[in-house]
């Protein structure tokens, strides 16, 4: 039998455990016409899982230690002594034999294997006989241990709300969990990096160039400054051009001009944007937008202007954070009390005047907060940056000339056909470690000022 | 003039400075009021530009041209037993017998010199399907209509070479070409040729990986949702909770996709380019949207239910799970659902665990090298090749429709179900 079936075994162990005792707990209940502490699917949960859950859990180890046991027993086989040593070829031989015991291949490339396979094949039913047995015995201890537990006094439920109250809690450390596993795995890869090359070598170098790595001083053409002035220039310069004063325009507009069904429909409209997926933006830049600023940059007479220019990937950039710094606006707007812009409007300033001059400057901090978090959310973009944007790292203030960007980097470095171990995929990480601390760097800031704001207004 | 200079000037409502600096005051107010309206006119033009743009290219990408053309398959003479034409076998034995050749050969007979390359990689397998629904075919002459290959397919749709555009303009003069639906867009793989390229094998791809994301995320967000408003003492555990799901929801995706090809695949050592893999990194990019959105809608449910139901002797799981959970359960599947989309247009983190792969043959399961649609989108936006622009506006289009279904199912559960308390 293999481990499917003996899952499946295993929850119909459950559920049998589950009415069964279901069953006898109603029965109990009816005799002694008196009121249980639980209700009969209380005793039928608690029976089950005493049945199901250590069956499981053996199950869990098993998959992950049955291979290396059966392999193990081949190995004792008489016909395992013609084995060539430890090596790639005695790996080959030994699938082979297993797929031809699966039955999951019919020939076989190696003659040693097919004599292999019978063993193997003996050693498989060996393995799940005894994977079996065990299960039975842990389902049927756990299951007629609980079951003598089964009594009218017996209060199960409590049992079971704490089994309840172990899995949010378990759920709810997933979070820490996938943060820990994000720290760890990006500090472990760049520690690797970083002991190949010089942090100040990475962090400060102004030469980036991994195609062309030196093995004997590999800093020397991994130096980051021209990628993070590319994230910074086309992330926070060019993207916050386009997304302030559309985003901030739009949301003055909606919450202070528009009639309520102009607003109803416009709103969802700008929310659209921000659900069309990145690769999509980015395809259009690279179709559409990237030409045509190139033609552009030719028509006022810069004839060198790049097709890969940072010029067209922040503009599509910006245009893809407007909602996003639209919908920021709109809540602080909306936080600023009415009584201050009725007391402006009452002294006689018209709309405009109270917007600028008095709401404004009162929903500033949250509109700083609202930008800083979409900044963060414009440096770590990759799709449109990596089909839009150049992959050469150069240093320059020229709109219309290429840069690259970090989260572009990252994906070169990653999707050639490089070695994990060479300091040019490390490099990746080193990149994933500087973006993942700036952007939460960026991230607790802008929090607390968006925080600290609500809490001046409440 | 000698005006006493103790009286300020043109204060008076009627004096002409102040109705100046009125008319002033009222043109800055207008022209704010057009900035304003400007930018949303202009963002709305964008979204109304983009979504025309890939319409105007991708819907060029559903349909193939097709040439009618007379294929003698008697003269050919295929070496060929009619009983292998039946079963699983057939498709071997006619691409062994040299149907490819007979279907090129034909197409010259039929067009003289402009006949060879007419047509596409994949049109001898129309031809192919033809002969097995019906062998008495490969006794007699009969005529098909074949699709043609990816440069005179552009050139008849209009954005062709001059050349191809020529070819183009004599077989319309010959009134040969038509154009019809390609239902293998719909039901193939990716292929090398723009012409045979399909988008089930991405969208399979998807559906999986959005399975496994849902699995994993849904519950988790969920529990821990309720744990947090629920259950959770103030103390630092709990902070700490929050402070990572409030981040971990404004982590950049290709971070995810770092933790996934260094834990999933370094560490644990699944298969690449899997649904599974794909699927597990998703989901923990959008387990802290589904956590956000839960506590939310927890959070609208009013404590006079909760007080209700203690009251008359609930417990505190039977509460939640009884009474809260159910009145919460809108919020949480609308969110869940606004999660889900996202993960469904999301590249980048699967770029770094290789699903970007050219895979010609839809996955069969968790584990099989799959990709999905946002990815074979980025695939074939880098071919070369002028057939695949309108393959990938398609495959856009497909993309944006399934965004927009699960969009207004979750404004629609949003607008039905939720309630104001």
């Amino acid at each position: 039998m293999n481990g499917v079936v003996l899952l499946i075994l295993t929850v119909g162990l459950g559920i049998i455990a589950w009415a069964s005792t279901r069953m006898h707990a109603l029965g109990f209940r009816r005799r002694s016409g008196s009121r249980t502490s639980s209700l009969p699917h209380h005793y039928g949960w608690y029976v089950a899982l005493w049945t199901a859950v250590p069956p499981l859990i053996f199950l869990a180890i098993w998959a992950a230690t049955s291979p290396a046991l059966v392999t193990d027993m081949v190995l004792q086989a008489p016909a395992a002594v013609q084995l060539p040593p430890p090596g790639f070829e005695r790996a080959a031989i030994l699938s082979e034999a297993r797929a031809l015991a699966a039955g999951q291949a019919h020939g076989a490339f190696h003659a040693l294997s097919r004599t292999l396979a019978p063993a193997y094949d003996a050693a498989q039913t060996r393995i799940d006989w005894i994977a079996t047995a065990i299960v039975l015995l842990l389902a049927l201890a756990g299951g007629a241990y609980a079951y003598l537990h089964v009594r009218p006094e017996f209060s199960a439920r409590t049992r079971i709300e704490r089994v309840v109250l172990g899995l949010l809690l378990g759920a709810s450390l997933i979070a820490i969990l996938t943060t820990a596993g994000i720290v760890a795995s990006l500090l472990y890869e760049a520690g690797r990096f970083f002991s190949v090359v010089p942090v100040t070598d990475f962090l400060f170098g102004t030469h980036w160039s991994p195609q062309s790595i030196d093995p004997r001083n590999p800093g020397a053409s991994l130096g980051a400054v021209p990628l993070f002035w590319g994230t910074f220039f086309i992330g926070a310069v060019i993207a916050m051009a386009v997304a302030i004063p559309f985003g901030l325009m739009s949301a003055i507009y909606l919450t202070q001009y528009a009639a309520p069904r102009a607003r109803r429909i416009m709103k969802p409209v700008l929310e659209v944007l921000a659900g069309i997926p990145t690769v999509v933006y980015g395809y259009f830049a690279a179709l559409t937008v990237a030409p045509a600023v190139r033609q552009f940059a030719v028509a006022i007479g810069i004839e060198w202007a790049s097709s890969e220019s940072a010029l067209a990937a922040g503009l599509v950039m910006g245009v893809m954070i407007i909602p996003f710094v639209s919908s920021m606006a709109d809540d602080s707007l909306a936080a600023v009390p009415n009584s201050m812009r009725d007391g402006s409007l009452a002294m006689g300033a018209t709309p405009s005047e109270t917007i600028t001059r008095v709401m404004l400057p009162a929903a500033l901090p949250g509109v700083v907060g609202g930008v800083l978090l979409a900044v963060s959310r414009a440096i770590g973009e990759t799709m449109i940056v990596v089909m839009a944007a150049s992959g050469v790292a150069t240093l320059t203030a020229n709109p219309f000339a290429s840069t690259t960007t970090v989260t572009r980097q990252i994906v070169d470095l990653l999707t050639g056909e490089a070695e994990f171990d060479s300091p040019k995929t490390l490099a990746a990480f080193a990149l994933g470690l500087t973006l993942f601390l700036i952007t939460l760097l960026l991230n607790i800031v802008a929090l607390n000022v968006v925080k600290r704001y609500r809490e001046t207004y409440e | 003039m000698n005006k006493p200079p103790s009286q300020p000037p043109a204060m008076g409502w009627n004096s002409p400075a102040m109705a100046r600096r009125l008319r002033r005051r009222y043109a800055a107010e207008r022209r704010f009021r057009r900035l304003g309206a400007a930018a949303v006119a202009l963002s709305a033009a964008f979204l109304a530009f983009l979504l025309i743009t890939m319409l105007a290219q991708g819907l060029r990408g559903f349909t193939e041209t097709r040439v009618a053309m007379p294929v003698n398959l008697a003269a050919a003479e295929l070496p060929i037993e009619p009983a292998r034409l039946k079963g699983r076998g057939a498709d071997l034995a006619l691409a062994g017998a040299g149907l490819e050749d007979a279907v090129e050969s034909a197409a010259t007979t039929a067009f003289g010199p402009m006949g060879t390359d007419l047509l596409s990689p994949g049109a001898w397998i129309v031809v192919r399907d033809a002969i097995k629904a019906d062998p008495g075919l490969l006794r007699r002459t009969d005529c098909f209509e074949l699709p043609i290959a990816s440069r005179y397919d552009v050139a008849a749709k209009g954005v062709g070479t001059p050349e191809a555009e020529r070819v183009v303009a004599q077989l319309q003069a010959r009134g040969v070409l038509s154009t019809g639906w390609d239902m293998g867009f719909l039901r193939d793989a990716d292929a090398t040729d723009p012409t045979r390229v399909g988008i089930w094998g991405a969208a399979k791809g998807s559906l999986l990986t959005m399975l496994v994301t849902l699995a994993l995320a849904f519950p988790i967000g969920v529990l821990a949702a309720l744990y947090l408003e629920e259950y959770a003492p103030k103390n630092r555990w709990t902070d700490m909770i929050e402070v990572s799901i409030n981040n971990l929801a404004a982590v950049p995706s290709i971070i995810f996709g770092l933790l996934g090809l260094a834990v999933f695949l370094g560490s644990f050592g699944l298969p690449r380019s899997a649904p599974l893999v794909g699927g597990l990194t998703l989901a923990l990019m959008t387990m802290p949207v589904i956590v956000i959105a839960g506590r939310n809608a927890i959070k609208a449910v009013p404590p006079s239910i909760r007080d209700a139901a203690l009251a008359v002797g609930a417990s505190r799981v039977q509460v939640i799970f009884h009474h809260v959970l159910p009145l919460a359960l809108p919020g949480i599947l609308t969110g869940t659902i606004i999660g889900m989309a996202r993960a469904l247009g999301e590249t980048a983190p699967l770029l770094m665990i290789g699903m970007r792969a050219f895979i010609a043959a839809p996955p069969r399961g968790l584990t099989d090298p799959a990709t999905v649609l946002p990815v074979q989108i980025f695939l074939w936006s880098d071919q070369v090749d002028r057939g695949f622009i309108e393959k990938t506006s398609a495959a856009i289009i497909v993309l944006l429709v399934f965004l927009l279904a699960m969009n207004g199912l979750a404004i629609y559960l949003r607008n039905r179900f939720e309630t104001r308390w």
